[in-house]
């Protein structure tokens, strides 16, 4: 199994260890509902060096993120700043869903763990054409400190710039090799600090001594359902296109001499009869899991994630469902119909109900 | 591995069976499931009344991160079931031997006792 840099730390705090895409990673270290809340109320501080990072060198590298990225980079090639959004292929099906942060002319990007080898041959693949390098950094490692407190523990650290506090939602800057961005995956505000593995740890324990509660794969999971994030694997994989998984908004045709790969396909979609992700409250007791059909009215749905949420203290979800949805429909668990709430997917914005 | 309350005997899918001095039992999970579990926030219980066999599943207890199915200890008949966990499931975790059973059978076959593990029995299953 791979090991972060951090790997004798979890264990010395005690975590929970699981294998995750063939990684060994903390699942909680005390009470996953308690470290969730630690999130939302104060700070916590995440080791996700388990998701893939990659630098680019040489060539044309926005024509080659024009080309390979649903979302148009030029949004941000003339900023400090990152973008979200899909990798599709030829069918406009979701290969993965990824970040990309450019400051300084440098372009870095991160991705899933689980579909690392599956782009580094697709990213490879169209970078020949731009006369693009392709740099895997598994030498680098990618802490993520989350939460209303965050922002102020950071500054207080050592070694941190205080320019960090300054940077609005999504914006970035390199320090030579090390990227700092306002960036995450709870909801809250927050950093995400991509450093080289040999300057974790020293970031990581300072962050706890200063009160930056470490927090497991298990809250992340709930953190993010709660801001309704994707999951990818989960509530998107490469069988579904974006429209029916609520990245509608990330593909940009605005620019309609850019040919990016899949977009003839997205094209040929009738958006009106696309299923849709909604977020659902479970009204009844219960717990929402993924597999659990859906009824309603005009159609039917699949839970993709579920869970309890530790913030509003029921069971959320997110759910495809065929549209024609109103406001409430039916859930069956273990052959029983419950009732349930079809919502906005964000179930919190800026971790407030 | 946490201390067993020398009465009890188990399954080694976790379950524990007190028997009480009226002859009925008391079934509920282990300190060692509960922590596996993490965060238990919500149980369903059987019904009054219920004729459970054992080794059959008899609730379910859910944690945040996944359901697990309770099977029973032994056969019997459903008397009371613990009502407090329906609001406040979390008493699973801080008393899984005492404030956290699940339900209580008249049990119809004393002999399926012989199945249970001791709780050396189960302490030694666990780490295994």
């Amino acid at each position: 199994m791979n090991k972060t840099a951090l790997n004798e730390s979890h264990f010395a705090l005690g975590a929970k260890m699981v294998n995750f895409s063939d990684w060994e990673m903390p699942i909680s270290y005390t009470s996953l509902i308690d470290e969730h809340k630690a999130v939302r109320g104060s700070a916590g501080i995440f080791d996700v060096s388990h998701m893939a990072v990659f630098d680019f060198l040489g060539g044309d590298q926005i024509g080659f993120f024009e080309k390979i990225f649903a979302n148009d980079i030029k949004k941000v090639s003339q900023q400090n700043k990152a973008i979200y959004g899909a990798l599709l292929d030829e069918n406009g099906c979701i290969l993965d869903d990824l970040i990309i942060y450019h400051s300084n002319n440098k372009f870095r990007l991160v991705s899933n763990c689980s579909t690392r080898e599956q782009n580094k041959h697709w990213y490879q693949k169209y970078a020949k054409e731009f006369n693009v390098e392709v740099v895997e950094r598994s030498d680098m490692g990618i802490l993520a400190i989350q939460g209303p407190k965050a922002l102020k523990k950071i500054v207080e650290m050592d070694g941190i710039d205080a320019k960090v506090n300054d940077l609005d939602t999504f914006g970035c800057f390199f320090e030579g090799d090390k990227l700092f961005a306002r960036t995450g995956y709870t909801g809250e505000d927050g950093l995400e600090i991509i450093i080289p593995n040999a300057d974790i740890k020293n970031i990581w324990e300072n962050a706890i001594r200063l009160g930056c509660v470490p927090i497991g794969l298990g809250a992340r999971d709930t953190l993010r359902l709660e801001a309704g994030l994707n999951l990818y694997g989960n509530d998107m994989t490469n069988e579904n296109h974006p429209y029916e998984s609520n990245l509608g908004w990330t593909i940009d045709m605005s620019d309609e001499s850019r040919e990016f790969v899949g977009k003839c396909a997205l094209l040929s979609i009738d958006q009106s009869k696309s299923k849709k992700i909604v977020g659902v409250i479970l009204r009844d007791k219960g717990i929402l899991r993924k597999g659990y059909e859906i009824n309603h009215e005009q159609g039917k749905g699949i839970i993709l994630s579920g869970s309890y949420s530790p913030t509003l203290q029921l069971s959320i979800g997110l759910a495809r469902v065929d549209q024609g949805y109103k406001e409430n429909g039916k859930v069956i668990i273990r052959n029983k119909a419950l009732n349930i709430d079809f919502v906005s997917p964000r179930f919190l914005r800026q971790g407030k109900i | 591995m946490s201390n067993i309350p020398g009465d009890l005997k188990f399954l080694s899918s976790h379950e524990w069976i007190r028997v009480e001095s009226d002859g009925t039992v008391t079934v509920g999970i282990s300190d060692h499931a509960q922590d596996l579990l993490g965060d238990i926030v919500f149980v369903e219980l059987p019904e009054v009344g219920q004729s459970i066999d054992a080794e059959s599943d008899a609730a379910i207890v859910e944690s945040v991160k996944a359901a697990s199915d309770v099977y029973s200890p032994l056969s019997g008949e459903v008397i009371e079931v613990n009502a407090l966990l329906e609001d406040q499931p979390e008493i699973v975790n801080s008393s899984p031997y005492e404030d956290g059973w699940f339900y209580k059978l008249n049990p119809t076959n004393m002999n399926e006792l012989e199945n249970l593990l001791s709780p050396e029995d189960y302490s030694e299953a666990c780490e295994d």
